[in-house]
């Protein structure tokens, strides 16, 4: 019926005989390491506090990463074979039957480099967006800055990009792409991109702690995302007089620069630097709806 | 020169309800709520005070370094707020702490573990999650093996590990935490006996090495054994704040907890004085076990250990119930011949007091307890609240309630002899 309780005492050394002699003393600063206080309602995120806990973000990134590959047959494979495949779909489709004009360059290299950072990029949207909700059991046994949750969800996805873009550098390689002094800016666009994910992640990411509905919306918002990026056509093939609302959209700077860059073609300056301030609004945007939703996550997931 | 290492000022803490705590929200709702309000305007006013609570409401006190606290209360007092604000897990509504030193929580063990992952994986996962460096881990990593006992599947995913082992890796690493100030919630309630004697006794080197720790649990034993101060919430608020003997014995008076056993291993602490400590005291069945709850029916029987250092006195051990309103049911001290009026020698005496089954109520009983000197009257020691047991009802025609459903009023429940004559030409 119970449990007897009658030796539990016994096991424990008496907790007064004893005097800390051996450790050394810690010595109380001045000033209190943390405040706790109720949060300002307008704040950005604290990004020293972030650096501060660089290792917490290697680590969950390199748990995100582990696990997706662990427990699956193919491993590693999927990642090639995913934009491999629909590459393979487009290149039928679009490129052999409906002839989507590919600027000269092959289909087959025309939407792969379009593919590739489409995947990455909506990718890691998907896994920004619900990576608050499906780290739950963290946010509300343990603190951390709860931006490394989306950070780590998002950087994961670079590995991903990182062995599919082995298969860029073979269709390279296989079609004589000749390299030019603009993919310098390769890791730029790469790094653009990845700010653009992280950013809209940041937003629909804490939206959806508090309504499950926008993990529903994503999938679907970035499938027409895509249709409306240069991923499988080329920026040309708009016309253009709808050009300028076209522009709006800062995947157009980045994928077409992406692609520009990878096959020697100019590159839309003005197209790139929308983009550029398109995430750098979007950044400062994230950074104070985060920390506004941030303080009510742990009360809500 | 005693500075605070943790210093809470006025803390609140509001959930609204309905809102945190159930369903989640989607957009459909709150666009529906919105058309909704609107009409609801006119008709119904507003609702707001309703369906807020305050988890917490204006929470003060302040830690010195190297004290070690309980903190006790019922469930639904905001013991659990209070270390998730603490923890910064959640923000307070109102009210302002200042932490002096790094802050450890274990709010549970094994936080982030990950079931694909390997054992060795999952110590640095989660050693990070807390809050230590890889460095750090890397210098300990072979100790929290040893500690948790599983080298040869360190390279398993813990998937496949037992369940003993889970928990085992998992305290390993909360182990090895090296913070200022440690907060510990409830993580002793997993696991087997043993395991939990792990986990006290590793909880108590912490707390000697002069680290803070503040210790959220229901085990009152360990609570009192662990902790010189207790606080005690309740409903929010801090109903005590002070040595663990008198709030937890508070705490038991007002029903909070049983508790079966106390122990006092370290004799220059024991109550008492120069002549007589008290070692022990404990609640036992009729089998003579340790027993916080006891069936109306059978005898109770309280305990005493107790060493007498001065040979030559004259000892009563003597005790008190009381209900848990207060009020003494009885007082009863040993009036066995054989030793109430001889003189003791020095050593161990254990003495047993059997109240009988059926005479106390159902309910929770609070045993208060002295040893005294008889011809002169002298207290020797005098434990108010020490233990406490529960009277389970019963039902049935061996008990006094026979088979009456109702409330049962009263301090005593005697089964008493009933004797009735029919008389009719009286």
């Amino acid at each position: 019926m119970s449990t007897p309780v009658s030796d539990d005492a016994s096991l424990i050394p008496n907790s007064t005989k004893t005097t800390p002699t051996d450790l050394p003393r810690y010595e109380l600063p001045d000033e209190p390491l943390v405040t706790i206080q109720p949060g300002k309602s307008w704040s950005a995120v604290d990004l020293r506090e972030v650096w501060r806990y660089r290792e917490l973000l290697y680590f969950l990134t390199l748990r995100d990463i582990q696990v997706r590959y662990k427990q699956t047959l193919l491993g590693v494979s999927w990642v090639l074979l995913q934009p491999l495949l629909t590459t393979f779909v487009f290149t039928i489709f679009l490129g052999v039957l409906i002839r989507v004009p590919s600027e000269g360059t092959p289909y087959v290299l025309f939407v792969y480099v379009g593919l590739l950072p489409w995947t990455f990029f909506s990718a890691a949207i998907l896994s920004g967006s619900n990576s608050l909700v499906s780290n739950s059991q963290l946010i509300n046994k343990v603190y951390f800055p709860r931006l490394l949750i989306p950070v780590s969800a998002v950087a994961a996805r670079l590995f991903d990009f990182a062995v599919a873009f082995s298969v860029l550098i073979f269709l390279m390689v296989y079609y004589r792409v000749a390299l030019t002094w603009p993919i310098l800016l390769l890791p730029v666009l790469v790094a653009l991109m990845t700010l653009l994910a992280l950013g809209v992640s940041m937003v629909t990411s804490a939206l959806n702690v508090k309504y499950r509905d926008v993990g529903v919306l994503i999938p679907v918002l970035l499938q027409l995302w895509m249709y409306a990026s240069p991923v499988v056509y080329p920026t040309s093939l708009v016309p253009a007089r709808w050009q300028s609302i076209y522009r709006l959209n800062p995947l157009v700077g980045l994928i077409g620069s992406f692609r520009a860059v990878v096959l020697g073609a100019p590159i839309d300056w003005s197209a790139l630097a929308w983009s550029v301030g398109v995430i750098a609004v979007l950044l400062v945007y994230a950074a104070f709806v985060f920390r506004r939703m941030e303080a009510r996550f742990a009360d809500v997931v | 020169m005693n500075r605070s290492i943790i210093k809470v000022e006025h803390i609140s803490k509001q959930y609204t309800l309905g809102v945190t705590h159930t369903a989640h929200h989607t957009l459909r709702d709150e666009l529906a709520g919105a058309v909704k309000s609107v009409f609801n305007k006119q008709t119904n006013g507003t609702n707001g005070k309703d369906n807020t609570i305050w988890a917490l409401n204006d929470v003060s006190f302040e830690v010195s370094r190297g004290e070690v606290i309980g903190i006790v209360g019922r469930n639904g007092a905001g013991k659990s707020t209070l270390l998730k604000i603490l923890s910064r897990i959640t923000e307070p509504t109102s009210g302002r702490i200042e932490l002096y030193g790094r802050v450890g929580s274990l709010l549970e063990v094994g936080t982030g573990f990950h079931p694909e992952l390997t054992g060795r994986e999952n110590i640095f996962l989660n050693g990070v999650i807390m809050g230590m460096k890889r460095k750090e881990l890397a210098r300990k990593f072979d100790e929290i093996v040893a500690f948790a006992d599983i080298d040869r599947f360190i390279d398993t995913p813990v998937k496949r590990y037992s369940s003993g082992m889970y928990v085992r890796l998992a305290f390993a690493v909360a182990a090895h935490l090296e913070p200022e100030i440690l907060i510990v919630d409830e993580v002793l309630a997993v696991g087997d006996e043993i395991f939990q004697k792990k986990c006290l006794g590793k909880m108590a080197t912490i707390a000697h090495e002069g680290r803070t720790v503040l210790f959220v649990s229901h085990n009152m034993p360990a609570v009192i054994n662990l902790c010189p101060r207790v606080i005690l919430l309740e409903q929010g608020v801090v109903a005590r704040d002070g040595k663990a003997s008198d709030v937890v014995g508070y705490y038991l008076q007002t029903g909070g907890a049983k508790l079966a056993r106390r122990e006092w291993p370290d004799i220059s602490t024991a109550p008492g004085d120069d002549v007589v400590r008290l070692r022990s005291i404990s609640v036992i069945d009729e089998d003579e076990q340790v027993c916080p709850s006891i069936d109306i029916r059978k005898k109770i029987g309280i305990r005493f250990e107790y060493d007498v250092l001065e040979s030559g006195q004259r000892l009563v051990p003597t005790f008190n119930i009381a209900s848990e309103s207060g009020a003494v049911v009885f007082w009863a001290g040993d009036r066995n011949p054989d030793w109430e009026n001889t003189p003791r020698s020095k050593g161990r005496y254990i003495t047993t007091a059997w109240i009988p089954g059926n005479f106390l109520n159902a309910g929770t009983m609070v045993v208060s307890a002295t040893i005294s000197k008889v011809r002169p009257t002298y207290e020797h020691l005098y434990e108010q609240g020490v233990l406490s047991f529960e009277v389970i009802d019963r039902m049935g025609s061996d008990t006094a309630r026979g088979n009456f459903p109702g409330h049962f009023a009263g301090a005593v429940r005697p089964l008493l002899p009933w004797e009735t004559q029919f008389a009719p030409n009286r």
